[in-house]
């Protein structure tokens, strides 16, 4: 199991405490194996989110296991939570890039973190990242001149772009049209493919269910179901 | 770059595109810091001319050593003390000259309009050579005819344009108190806070002038030691001999009395204290929304930061540093202005406003401290930048 990206074991999260606790993660075991993409769903309020947040160490684990690319959480410190983030690509709702840098500089804030790079070597590689994303040639453009699509693919590759362990991404569609929705979803499976990162996803959307290797659904902070169905089977009312 | 520099400079580079980005709200913040700066350096400025036109007579008189009553607070309202005490220096064998000096003060007719204004008079024995005033050695002859006067240049102008009269017409009749006075040329004083005209005369001509003081009375007596004679050891000896009625002092131990009347004895020295204080909670306050509404309305983006793995320290780093940033940006221009504004105020005010090294460095460390407690204030409002909420 210690070879597995991501490991949780007995799970259980409360928002609030004493009293006023409110329990949101119930007894969640889930596992992720290596270049595996696994999308969660369910109900708004089911708490994904939460379950998220706490495996990509933005949140304190109050009790049961949860090991992320080797680093076990529970009791975790506040700097080993930090170095952890390092390694893992964030994709959110918005595309949440920093509006006075350009895309490539947006993309080498990945890099700024990791040692032994010079600046130069941030910007090539930072090009080279959007390129891949097919942005090679806006990477001097502010993210105002970029329509949502270009910004969340800019997005993605600052994810991706720091060679990251893990990819975590709530709803990165939810602010996207159909069809823009989609090439960024197919666009990320596909860089994650080649790379072998495994991806946890969460998503309402129905048109991106067919990139997932898995599917967990989640109802009011318990694992629901989770089935072994690969990309290409169909789902059930989706 | 070494990895503790990129400590350092990533989030200064990043304070520094964030404030480059939005040109109106840097061109506030810089505005703001300019407006501390200035008006800290025009407090000091003020202040430290007022205290040094206060003590602009004492300064001028180039004696070694000084006898001084020590009820007198300032020298503009002195206590007198008995003219023996100068005699009584004279008896050490280092005391090469001891000469006692008058002061009091009259009203003097502005010869150009004939309005009156309060002004000092010096009156001292001008043969022993101890008191040197610039322009005063070549009117020494013309000074022992009876009532005649030396004016002070650097009087305020409602006294009168004597310089301009003396060119035009040479030694001319003025009046001073009641009495008619003869003005036979300029010396340079300095106009001073209890006084800003002084007219400078020989001991004679100053008892002619002031009938109502008790002729063995002195307010000051200026000594002056024999060549290579030791001050401290000479003023330590005077002590010994001296009666209680005299305090005996160095010229800088003269001036900082002086001062310390000005600066403790008087409201002026908290007025200005208080302005400069004003002028850094303003620019603070200024510094600090700014910082503050940055941080505040890119609270995702900075939590975004967090999320891909950048500590508190560099985020705080960053804001530390575009207070830093600003400090410096706002002070370049603020130095620029002060340095103009003392040229144009103080031709206006007569006062000598003059920019001073130290005082830069004085004022740009207050300035940079108030921009790095803006920047600590502001920082605070980071910890709502919560990467768990961003999902
Ligand atoms: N910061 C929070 N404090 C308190 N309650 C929260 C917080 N975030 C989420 N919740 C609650 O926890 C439950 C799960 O939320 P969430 O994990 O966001 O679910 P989902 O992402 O599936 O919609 C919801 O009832 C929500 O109201
Ligand atoms: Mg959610």
């Amino acid at each position: 199991m210690d070879t597995m990206p991501v490991a949780v074991r007995g799970l259980n999260y409360s928002y609030g405490t004493g009293d006023m606790a409110r329990p949101v993660l119930r007894d969640i075991d889930l596992t992720l194996a290596p270049g595996e993409i696994v999308l969660l769903t369910g109900p708004s309020g089911s708490g994904k989110t939460t379950l998220l947040t706490l495996i990509g160490a933005l949140r304190a684990v109050q009790q049961g296991s949860c090991a992320v690319l080797g680093q076990e959480l529970l009791g975790a410190k506040e700097a080993q939570r930090v170095a952890l983030r390092r390694r893992i690509g964030f994709i959110f709702q918005s595309h949440n890039l920093l509006g006075f840098l350009t895309a490539r500089q947006n993309v080498a804030m990945a890099l700024e973190l990791l040692p032994g790079l010079t600046e130069a070597g941030r910007l090539a590689r930072a090009g080279a990242m959007l390129t891949s994303v097919g942005l090679g040639d806006r990477g001097e453009d502010r993210p105002d001149r970029l329509s949502g699509g270009q910004r969340q693919r800019v997005a993605v590759a600052r994810a991706l772009s720091a060679d990251p362990g893990l990819i975590l991404a709530d709803e990165p569609t939810a602010a996207l049209d159909r069809q823009s929705g989609g090439d960024v979803v197919r666009l990320l499976r596909d860089l994650a493919k080649q790379r072998g990162v495994p991806i946890l996803l969460v998503t309402h959307d129905p048109r991106i269910l067919d990139v997932a290797d898995r599917i967990v659904a989640m109802e009011d902070g318990r694992i629901v179901q989770a089935d072994g169905r690969t990309a290409s089977g169909p789902r059930p009312g989706g | 770059m070494k990895p503790g520099l990129n400590a350092l400079f990533l989030p200064l580079r990043l304070a520094w595109r964030q404030l480059r980005a939005e040109k109106a709200r840097l061109a506030s913040a810089i505005a703001g810091v300019m407006f501390a700066c200035v008006l800290v350096f025009m407090q000091l400025g003020f202040r430290a001319a007022l205290f040094d036109s206060a003590s602009a007579l004492l300064a001028s008189m180039r004696a070694d050593i000084f006898l001084m009553q020590p009820l007198t607070t300032a020298s503009f309202r002195p206590e007198t003390f008995p003219r023996a005490r100068a005699s009584q220096a004279l008896a050490l064998p280092e005391v090469w000259a001891a000469v006692p000096i008058y002061m009091a003060q009259t009203t003097w007719r502005n010869p150009e309009n004939g309005s009156r204004r309060a002004m000092q008079l010096i009156g001292f024995d001008m043969e022993a050579g101890v008191m040197g005033f610039p322009g005063l050695a070549p009117l020494l002859e013309a000074l022992k005819r009876p009532d005649t006067i030396a004016f002070d240049r650097r009087s305020r102008p409602e006294f009168g344009n004597v310089a301009r009269l003396l060119a035009e017409r040479g030694p001319f009749q003025g009046q001073l108190g009641n009495h008619r006075v003869e003005i036979v040329g300029l010396v340079e004083v300095g106009a001073s806070f209890g006084a800003d005209g002084n007219a400078v005369m020989s001991e004679v001509n100053f008892r002619r002038l002031t009938t109502n003081r008790v002729a063995t009375t002195v307010d000051l007596v200026a000594i002056k030691l024999v060549p290579g004679a030791n001050r401290d050891a000479a003023i330590a000896r005077l002590r010994q001999v001296m009666p209680g009625d005299v305090m005996v002092m160095s010229q800088p131990q003269l001036v900082a009395h002086e001062r310390a009347y000005w600066e403790n004895g008087t409201p002026i020295g908290f007025i200005f204290a208080f302005g400069s204080l004003m002028g850094l909670i303003v620019g603070m306050v200024i510094v600090y929304q700014i910082l503050f509404s940055d941080i505040a309305s890119h609270l995702r983006e900075y939590a975004t930061l967090k999320a891909m793995g950048y500590s508190n320290g560099f985020l705080g780093r960053a804001v530390l540093s575009a207070a830093l940033l600003l400090a410096v940006l706002g002070f370049i221009p603020g130095l620029g202005l002060s340095w103009v504004l003392y040229a144009v105020v103080g031709k206006a005010t007569f006062l000598p406003l003059a920019m001073d090294a130290i005082r830069a460095v004085g004022v740009f460390a207050l300035i940079f401290s108030m921009c790095a407690a803006a920047g600590f204030l502001a920082m605070r409002k980071l910890r709502d930048a919560n990467p768990a909420d961003m999902f």
